[in-house]
């Protein structure tokens, strides 16, 4: 059994780990990510698969990272992640620009067990120009091909936000499968979702195919709802009011200060509730 | 007929789109996933849309892990990029102003401009911004460029320009593009002050023609219920045509 707490699963990340986070569309842990600032986490290394969004910006903006690996860091309609923004400027952070396909790529080669991934593209970017890990040879089955390779991404932990898991461990993600990529591809997933279910997730036709089996999760915790102020799917719409306090608090260090003491006193309330998709972040 | 600015573009885009089969919408694109709407009501749902952040009209499985996969094999015949500098040789940027990496000002990413532009065969770079701090003579940084040396393989790239102004188609050939109608209300001489870049003119410039009352029609009513499930403001917006065009 792998259910435990959420304080226990946070715990489990140490300092400099290579972390792999989802688009905000995914199902993003945000309770944890709370969790991991309380606990003063420091150099880690992020990767947004294939971007990301809030939880990425707090981590920057509460020195928790050292390198993020992205495509984007976006909170939708309010623009720029704010404080990853001045981290970029102040050269806080070091930068590993990339193209959401690379990123895929990346973790397919990680889940193969094989080195590399060629990936069409790029030549001629600055974004493969920026990229020394990142290179170039000719294709070695044509003529005068070039052709990019990406080495390959392991993360040491993924962690996301699922809507619920099965007593055997199994978390069901349902159409959003690039979660099963990261967590394929990863040495660790963590895990917290919504709710635990009693039934086996695995023999239903129906949810088996949108599920991540156990042998892929090292640890789930309830965390519910787990991924506020971010919407969760068809669970929960994105607190919208909270996405735009923070987009204005976040523009200064004093304003990302308030808003995170807030967030770790819980003085922020939540109106997220149990409704159809709502309008996505 | 009295249009919006907005059902200007919209019908533009669908124009654009013309003879496409699949087209894919990235997330926040309600302009361009109107029109590719539009254009697939005008074509007896022959053309079909597949937009990002729509349960509806979204087959893919995967995240968009399969939208690259399909790009790459050819699947895809239309998307769109904006960019917040796009230069006269097509190169667009999406990562920010200054030197990179400290840039002054940082904009979210490239996302997957830097493959997707190589892919697809019609990408609309779609801006409403027409300025010079938009269209510049040289962007800062490349997130993808508009052109390419012919070993590189690129079935993909610009196909048209399109901004609150003006219509401009890119020629592969001379690498540059070529404004081929201005928008209603708006001059040649204007497209020339806010634009950074030189630019070639066709021969037969013209004014964008206006939407006709039936592709109104169907923009208010079908197009606008189906736009509305991924932007519901933008849907409620399009009944505002009081600051018409004409």
């Amino acid at each position: 059994m792998t259910l435990t707490s959420l304080e226990a699963l946070c715990g489990q990340i140490p300092n400099g780990a290579v972390l792999a986070i989802p688009k905000t569309s995914a199902g993003v842990a945000m309770s944890a990510t709370r969790e991991l600032i309380r606990r003063g986490l420091h150099g880690l290394h992020l990767i947004g698969v294939p971007t990301s969004g809030l939880q990425a910006d707090v981590l920057i903006g509460a020195g928790c990272v050292d390198i993020i690996q992205t495509s984007a860091v976006t909170l939708g309609e309010f623009g720029t992640g704010p404080r990853f923004a001045a981290a970029v400027k102040e050269g806080s952070v070091k930068l590993l620009d990339a193209t959401c396909p690379a990123i895929y790529a990346g973790l397919q080669a990680g889940l193969k067990g094989i080195p590399f991934m060629p990936l069409r593209g790029l030549i001629g970017s600055d974004v493969l120009q920026h990229r020394s890990d990142w290179k170039v040879i000719d294709n070695p089955f044509a003529n005068d091909d070039p052709i990019v390779l990406l080495p390959s991404i392991r993360p040491d932990f993924a962690l996301f936000q699922a809507r619920k898991a099965d007593r055997a461990g199994n978390v069901y993600i349902g159409r959003e499968r690039e979660l099963m990529i990261m967590a394929q591809a990863a040495r660790q997933t963590l895990v917290t979702v919504e709710e635990v279910v009693e039934h086996d997730l695995m023999a239903d036709e129906a949810t088996a195919s949108g599920t991540i089996a156990a042998i892929y999760i090292t640890a789930i915790a309830v965390a519910s709802p787990g991924a506020w102020p971010l919407g969760l799917l068809d669970r929960y719409g994105a607190d919208t009011s909270v996405l735009s306090d923070y987009a204005k608090r976040a523009r200064t260090t004093d304003g990302f200060k308030g808003f995170l003491d807030d967030w770790l006193s819980g003085k922020l309330v939540t109106t997220a509730k149990e409704s159809p998709a709502g309008v996505a972040a | 007929m009295v249009f919006s600015q907005t059902e200007l573009l919209i019908c533009t885009i669908a124009e654009l789109l013309q003879g496409c089969r699949y087209v894919a919408v990235g997330e926040s694109s309600p302009i361009p996933g109107a029109g590719a709407f539009l254009a697939s009501r005008l074509s007896g749902s022959r053309l079909r849309v597949c937009a990002l952040g729509s349960k509806t009209h979204n087959f893919f499985v995967n995240g968009s892990v399969e939208l690259f996969d399909l790009a790459a094999q050819g699947r895809i015949d239309a998307f769109f990029l904006g960019g917040g500098e796009i230069d006269g040789q097509g190169n667009i940027n999406l990562v920010g102003t200054g030197t990179y990496p400290r840039t002054n000002v940082r904009w979210p990413g490239s996302f997957g401009s830097s493959y997707l532009y190589f892919l697809i065969p019609r990408v609309i770079l779609f801006r409403e911004e027409h300025s010079r701090r938009v269209m510049v003579p040289k962007v800062d940084f490349i997130s993808a460029p508009g052109v390419s040396a012919t070993n590189i393989h690129r079935p993909g790239g610009p196909y048209a320009l399109l901004t609150e102004l003006a219509l401009f188609m890119f020629d592969k050939t001379r690498r540059r593009f070529r404004l081929e109608s201005v928008h209603p209300g708006h001059t040649l001489d204007e497209v020339r002050d806010r634009t950074g870049f030189e630019f070639d003119v066709a021969e037969s410039l013209h004014i964008t023609p206006a939407p006709n009352e039936e592709w109104i029609d169907l923009i208010r009513g079908p197009v606008k219920k189906e736009i509305a499930e991924i932007y519901p403001l933008f849907a409620l917006g399009l009944d505002t045509t009081s600051q018409g065009v004409r």
